[in-house]
């Protein structure tokens, strides 16, 4: 099979409206979270969110005005991270045989949950002749992959992924292999979100997933492995890749950020939203990942966790990998970045890949905010509590489970 | 009349993301202002809700240009 590398990256998160303002502030040890301003949440259980800054981002710099009035948020942020994920490799003009061989394979957990709630009311109150004749392709979830393969005339496969919070990874991991078995030299691969809505707030909420004891304390919240936490906080954003053939990548002198490696899959076959009580996707996806690279779980010096700050996810992952790791999990570092951003969703598996190649490139690994008072299970492993770390980072893993017991993990190498 | 024609005009410059001097009378939403089909029919349900009319399909088909626009809504309009 054909080497794979990333050579572009792209972010609009809750910490910043691209990638160096975003790293920039999370391993500063910044919150992105804060009261929910995008509706009124007083009669919420659940009144605090992630939400991206409009004075962090611009959505005029690269997603057309008319395309903003027709499609949700979560293609906006898609959009501009792809642009961002392009310009950043130098990409945005390619020649038409290039682009006949460059493909999209970008996803989203849930898609226009904002718009479609707020469409179903107009229908309701003003009948079918008032519904918006751009209401289906501005809320459906491979329509990232169809405007980016649009504006930037991207030719090859045009594809898009669905697996709720393991979507990100799952995205560039299935790109990648597109790109291995030749069926594309340049993918642009990743995952978005954005439900930060009274119907999503509110869902996430009944399925009591969603922190409600620190609204007070929005920057407490997202407290992954600490004894306190309660639920995740809710993020939202885009995060997007450029993947590429490595010898393309090469013979062009495109800067290198790392290689894609490895890639597992799995399932629970357990619970549509708890995960596994023996954590047994986590470690199998992790496994196949790990056999995939031909590495050893001592060679990863990195993990990117799921770690959501739910009671009962976060110690599973932690002793699967705990169990996948033994002897040398004290080489390890392991933070959840959820504890600054929340969590995207469908975009967080792109986004923390994304933070797992700058950690590569760095030489350093961001922090899990909030480790109070560590969960029993935690003695003995570096889940780089409340400060950066700098640190040796040669190979990298990054894991993201989703409803349905779905997981996926993404292992990175330097070049 | 004129009223009609300068509302009617902001409503095409802010749906079709245009800059004003081009959206002329004669100016028609698919030929020369890059509308989309799907535009035209939000167009007609923008100026349905502006000025509280009612524009059925077949008359909305016949609507091509600012100035087919404005002569419906000025035959119509309350």
């Amino acid at each position: 099979m054909r080497r794979v590398v990333v050579t572009g990256l792209g972010l609009v998160t809750p910490l910043g409206g691209n990638v160096q303002q975003t790293w920039d502030r999370l391993i500063a040890g910044k919150s992105g979270a804060g009261p929910i301003t995008r509706f009124d949440a007083t009669d919420y259980s659940c009144r605090i969110a992630c939400e991206v800054k409009p004075e962090d981002f611009d959505p005029n710099l690269r997603v057309d005005h008319k395309i903003q009035r027709q499609v949700d948020p979560f293609i906006v942020y898609g959009l501009d991270a792809a642009g961002q994920a392009l310009e950043d490799a130098g990409l945005t003009d390619m020649p038409e045989e290039e682009r006949l061989r460059a493909g999209t394979l970008i996803g989203s957990g849930i898609g226009g949950l904002p718009g479609i709630a707020e469409e179903a009311i107009v229908l309701h109150e003003r009948g079918p002749r008032r519904v918006s004749p751009h209401f289906v392709h501005g809320r459906l979830i491979n329509l990232i992959s169809g405007q980016v393969s649009i504006r930037y005339g991207l030719m090859g496969p045009n594809h898009a992924v669905v697996t709720a919070c393991s979507t990100g990874a799952h995205a560039i991991g299935d790109a990648a292999r597109l790109i291995a078995l030749d069926d594309a030299d340049v993918m642009v691969a990743g995952g978005a979100e954005a439900t930060i809505c009274p119907i999503g707030i509110a869902g996430f909420a009944q399925a009591r997933a969603l922190s409600t004891n620190f609204n007070d304390e929005p920057h407490r919240a997202s407290r992954p492995w600490d004894k306190a936490r309660d639920g995740f906080v809710m993020g939202e954003g885009a995060g997007i890749v450029v993947l590429e053939e490595y010898e393309r990548a090469k013979k062009r002198g495109a800067k290198i950020l790392g290689e894609v490696v490895g890639y597992g899959l799995s399932g629970d076959a357990y619970h549509v939203t708890a995960p596994h009580p023996e954590g047994s996707g986590a470690f199998r996806s992790m496994q196949m990942a790990l056999k995939r690279a031909g590495l050893n779980p001592g060679d990863i010096d990195y993990v990117n966790a799921h770690g959501t700050s739910t009671p009962m996810g976060d110690e599973l992952e932690l002793g699967a990998v705990k169990r996948l790791f033994g002897a040398d999990i004290g080489k390890l570092s392991m933070s959840s970045t959820k504890s600054a951003i929340g969590h995207l969703l469908g975009g967080a598996g792109a986004v923390e890949s994304i933070f797992t190649l700058l950690a590569l490139r760095d030489q350093v690994v961001p922090p899990t905010l909030n480790l109070e008072d560590p969960c029993d299970g935690a003695e003995g492993v570096d889940l780089v509590p409340w400060t950066a770390k700098e640190r040796k980072v040669e190979a990298v893993l990054n894991n993201s489970f989703g409803f349905g017991g779905t997981n996926a993990t993404v292992v990175f190498r330097k070049v | 009349m004129s009223d009609v024609a300068e509302r009617v005009k902001k409503i095409v410059v802010e749906h079709l993301g245009v800059e004003a001097e081009k959206v002329t009378e004669e100016a028609s939403f698919i030929d020369d202002l890059g509308a989309d089909s799907l535009d035209t029919v939000e167009l007609v349900m923008a100026f349905e809700d502006e000025f509280g009319v009612e524009i059925p399909d077949d008359a909305a088909e016949k609507i091509l240009t600012v100035k087919d626009a404005i002569a419906f809504i000025a035959a119509n309009g309350k």
